[in-house]
């Protein structure tokens, strides 16, 4: 199939669709609202389901419904409308259900600003409601990452029942690039006989995540616990860029910025300063081994992001005290410069701050 | 030997944890008994409310989900919207339902959803020990309210049938009461007229029903009775609110 030139939300709709995710329920915010815009058109196309909810707050819990019922459902947002999804998605995550949540992510904290950001991390790979649960994280850094990350963010909800978080930021978002909608297969699933779909034949179906026993909760936290170890064993994806080398820094970033730092590297190359990235495609699991063996080969580490600093801390984890791991941040909506990031390099290869 | 009474179908034999003098107890019967009648028990799903009866799910015998507080309607909303086929309702107590959940009710009715919500109105929080509702009368001693709701500080009691029957929106929207056996059958046939009206994809339905509460009251369930018909029967009227064939709010107010 020939590619086309598609701007990055409706992209994400469209690649959504073709995966099956046929019923989407989603509030408008800015900078994602094309997705809810395509929807409203496409999906009564394919005989899908697109409904305008009153809340964020309501989009979860509808979410929580339809996937109890059996569906393949998804909703997109940005970050002020995630906060606010954050109490059902504990619950779908509770009571195991899948779902694809997308967050176009925008610069806060508060209502903040509708420019690129990369400041829901922590949200996104700590948990992000109340209670003991993961969701896996998926971060595109292209319109065509994001496309192809759908299909894939769909097929591992379904697999882990849990929630998918795709992580793209304003700028995947709104950029248009040429895209191709490629076949996806996935293994067979197994089948949702789990769902309350009505008990004919069978015993009646509980969704639910009320456990008073203590023992009875707890059986819960380790059930869930060994599922996201699971995920940490199998779904680690990563991209290395002009790691093939000893290295005077590695850098760690992803999304839009890790494409920064990819021209950086490159004009670092021209001045013998020898940069590679680890670009993480799955930020929950994160690829912590990657990292620390890489950072082996490196003098030291360099977290970059449109943040004050929130991957950097993982990085660290993931290092240890091998070597030392720095930061480079914008915020507010500021995109970091290939010239920025070369120079923050330069400035730790040569011992930091003087 | 024929039999004249059994349990319904739809009921689980699970003994409920409801407090002696609770009206849940008749109300789930009610339901479990409706559905039976209208055959829809391998078709329909339950959805539980956080409060007293967030343990619905153990006590009926068909497929349930345990929403989040308030958000039943959402939850009602995305089961229905995936499954049209499915009889799909709500039970929902008055702080879940008419405080923490007004906005996803009101959008859920305005949209015409066609799921049924059971509505408890007892006046009270029950399960958080008795805390002042948005449906607590004026002057009603509660543990948060402890010189009883004084109107000019909090306002008045939320009519929820009254709110939503103002809605331009098709619906079935009724009160009624299960404090004697009269009442009793009454809400029986309204209920079964609401499961109907779903099960022909009519409209949305809702049906209010006015409880006691006699453990957070602090009377016994007799003094809970005549409580309930001197102070909330006059202010909550047992009548219908609205009907789906008249498109304009009846609004009686």
């Amino acid at each position: 199939m020939a590619k086309i030139l598609m701007k990055g939300n409706e992209a994400i709709a469209e690649s959504a669709v073709r995966a099956g995710g046929l019923l989407y329920f989603g509030y408008p915010i800015t900078p994602q609202s094309e997705i809810a815009e395509y929807l409203a058109h496409r999906m009564p196309e394919v005989g899908g389901v697109f409904l305008q909810i009153e809340s964020e707050v309501a989009v979860a819990n509808v979410l929580y419904g339809a996937a109890g019922a059996g569906a393949r459902v998804w909703t997109s947002s940005s970050s002020p409308g995630i906060s606010l999804m954050m109490e059902g998605v504990s619950y779908i995550a509770a009571s195991e259900l899948p779902c694809v949540i997308v967050n176009i992510v925008r610069c806060g904290p508060g209502l903040g600003g509708i420019l690129p950001s990369q400041g829901d991390y922590f949200q996104a790979v700590k948990g992000g409601g109340h209670g003991d649960y993961r969701c896996l994280v998926l971060a595109p850094c292209s319109v065509q990452e994001a496309v192809d990350l759908m299909p894939l963010a769909f097929d591992r909800a379904d697999r882990y029942r849990n929630p998918v978080i795709v992580i793209g930021d304003g700028m995947i978002g709104q950029m248009m690039e040429p895209v191709e909608f490629r076949e996806h297969s996935f293994p067979p699933l197994p089948p949702k006989d789990w769902a309350t779909t009505g008990c004919q034949g069978r015993k009646p179906n509980v969704i639910n995540s009320l456990y008073l026993d203590p023992v009875e909760e707890e059986k819960l936290n380790f059930k869930l616990a060994a599922k996201y170890e699971q995920m940490k064993r199998n779904e680690v994806r990563f991209e290395e860029y002009r790691t093939d080398r000893d290295l005077d820094c590695l850098l760690v970033a992803y999304g839009t910025t890790a494409r920064v730092c990819k021209t950086a590297i490159q004009r670092l190359d021209e001045e013998q300063i020898r940069v590679g990235l680890l670009r993480p495609i799955t930020l929950f699991p994160f690829p912590e081994q990657q990292i620390y063996e890489l950072a082996q080969r490196a003098q030291f580490v360099l977290s970059v992001e449109m943040s004050t600093g929130q991957m950097v801390e993982d990085v660290r984890l993931a290092v240890g005290r091998t070597r030392p791991v720095y930061f480079y941040g914008r915020a507010g909506g500021m995109v970091p410069s290939p010239e920025e990031v070369a120079a923050a390099v330069k400035k730790y290869r040569s011992g930091g701050e003087k | 030997m024929k039999v004249i009474f059994k349990r319904p179908e739809s009921l689980s034999s699970t003994p409920t944890h409801y407090c002696p003098g609770c009206t849940h107890g008749i109300i789930h019967r009610l339901i479990a008994e409706v559905i039976d009648e209208l055959g829809l028990r391998e078709r329909t799903v339950g959805i539980a409310p956080v409060g007293c009866s967030v343990l619905a799910f153990n006590y009926f015998n068909f497929d349930f989900q345990q929403a989040a507080h308030g958000r039943a309607p959402a939850v009602a909303t995305g089961i229905k919207r995936a499954r049209p086929d499915l009889i799909v309702f709500t039970y929902q107590g008055d702080g879940d339902l008419a405080s923490i959940g007004m906005s996803e009710i009101v959008h859920a009715a305005n949209r015409g959803e066609k799921f049924t919500v059971v509505f408890i109105n007892n006046a009270i929080y029950g399960m958080t020990g008795g805390q002042m509702a948005p449906t607590t009368m004026p002057g009603q001693v509660t543990t948060t309210s402890p010189r009883g709701r004084d109107v000019k500080d909090v306002g008045y009691p939320i009519r929820m049938c009254e709110l939503l029957s103002s809605l331009r929106t098709p619906a079935f929207i009724e009160r009624v009461a299960v404090h004697n056996p009269k009442q009793v059958i009454n809400a029986h046939r309204v209920l079964k007229q609401a499961f109907s009206y779903q099960r022909d994809n009519i409209c949305f339905t809702f049906v209010e029903f006015l409880s006691t509460c006699p453990t957070n009251w602090g009377m016994s369930p007799i003094q809970a009775t005549k409580w309930l018909e001197e102070n909330m029967l006059p202010y909550y009227p047992v009548k219908n609110f609205k009907l789906p064939e008249i498109g304009e709010a009846s609004n009686a107010g």
